[in-house]
């Protein structure tokens, strides 16, 4: 871990809220992705 | 083939298909390396301290913010002149991206804002064309979900692009338009003058690749599900 310093708080949140925000977004449109071409299966085989 | 058959439904999903797991693997390659790199490897800024960390998330994401904006304005425009489908669907699935893109803006650039600024926010040129910005995404995303038929919620949602096109672009010149404010100017120029140290200059290149192929993979996959949702109605439609 490198020394932050007095700014660790603001680097390491801006860091944590960043990377939750993306890792959210790739994740709700990966499930999204699955959901949708299994009800389309469904859908076009009966 | 002319260039327009790659917009049709069938051939779009053909081609696209292969290309999205190499593009998130080359993001999360690009990425991962960028960050850790950044974060890892290089020195503090002598008058920003550790906080310099921060540029290697901020200026991608601001980039992507805006860049998103153009890229669903160009998609509307395809929709209003020749009335691909796929363009108006792109455009849709971009845009909770660019949303997420400017929120990963305004957050860290508020929260690198206190030490260096003394505030988390200020009416500053470049942050308050930010906030319009975020405000307009957010529109365009409610206007496509209040809008039942597809083609009037395209062509609505490809008018307000148009209008939010001049904020997109307010974004990324307000610094020049107005030169006053808090924030700095372009972090990248190709001024070796203006530019960041070659330091920070290489992850950051990095992560802005990262963030530009991450961008491309996730378009590609949120049209695909959105092409198969449009697909799911018209089979419930023919029952």
């Amino acid at each position: 871990m490198p020394e932050l310093g007095k700014y660790a708080t603001e680097v390491l949140s801006a860091y944590a809220i960043s990377l939750l925000l993306l890792c959210g977004l790739i994740g709700i449109s990966w499930i999204k992705h699955r959901r949708v071409k299994a009800a389309l299966e469904r859908a076009e085989n009966g | 083939m002319s260039l327009w058959e790659y917009a049709n439904p069938r051939k779009f999903m053909g081609w696209t298909g292969p290309i999205v797991p190499w593009a998130f693997g080359i993001a999360a390659v690009c990425l991962v390396v960028g960050l850790i790199w950044g974060f890892f490897f290089t020195p503090d800024d002598f008058r920003q301290g550790s906080t310099v960390k921060i540029i290697y998330l901020h200026v991608p994401a601001a980039m992507m913010a805006i860049n998103t904006w153009v890229m669903m304005l160009v998609a509307s425009l395809i929709w209003l002149v020749r009335r691909h489908h796929v363009s108006a669907l792109a455009a849709k699935a971009a845009a909770p991206i660019g949303v997420t893109m400017t929120l990963i803006a305004l957050a860290t650039g508020a929260i690198w804002g206190q030490p260096m600024w003394g505030t988390y926010w200020a009416w500053d040129p470049r942050l308050t064309s930010f906030l319009i910005l975020f405000l307009f995404y957010l529109g365009y995303m409610a206007l496509w979900a209040a809008i039942d038929d597809p083609d009037t919620a395209a062509d609505l949602t490809s008018v307000l692009c148009m209008v939010g096109s001049v904020f997109a672009l307010l974004s990324r010149y307000a610094v020049n338009f107005w030169n006053q404010g808090l924030h700095q100017g372009a972090s990248l120029s190709l001024d070796k003058e203006e530019n960041v140290s070659d330091v920070f200059w290489q992850p950051l290149v990095l992560c802005i690749v990262g963030f530009i192929v991450l961008f491309v993979a996730l378009v590609l996959l949120r049209t695909r599900t959105e092409i198969r949702l449009r697909r799911i109605t018209a089979l419930e439609r023919r029952v």
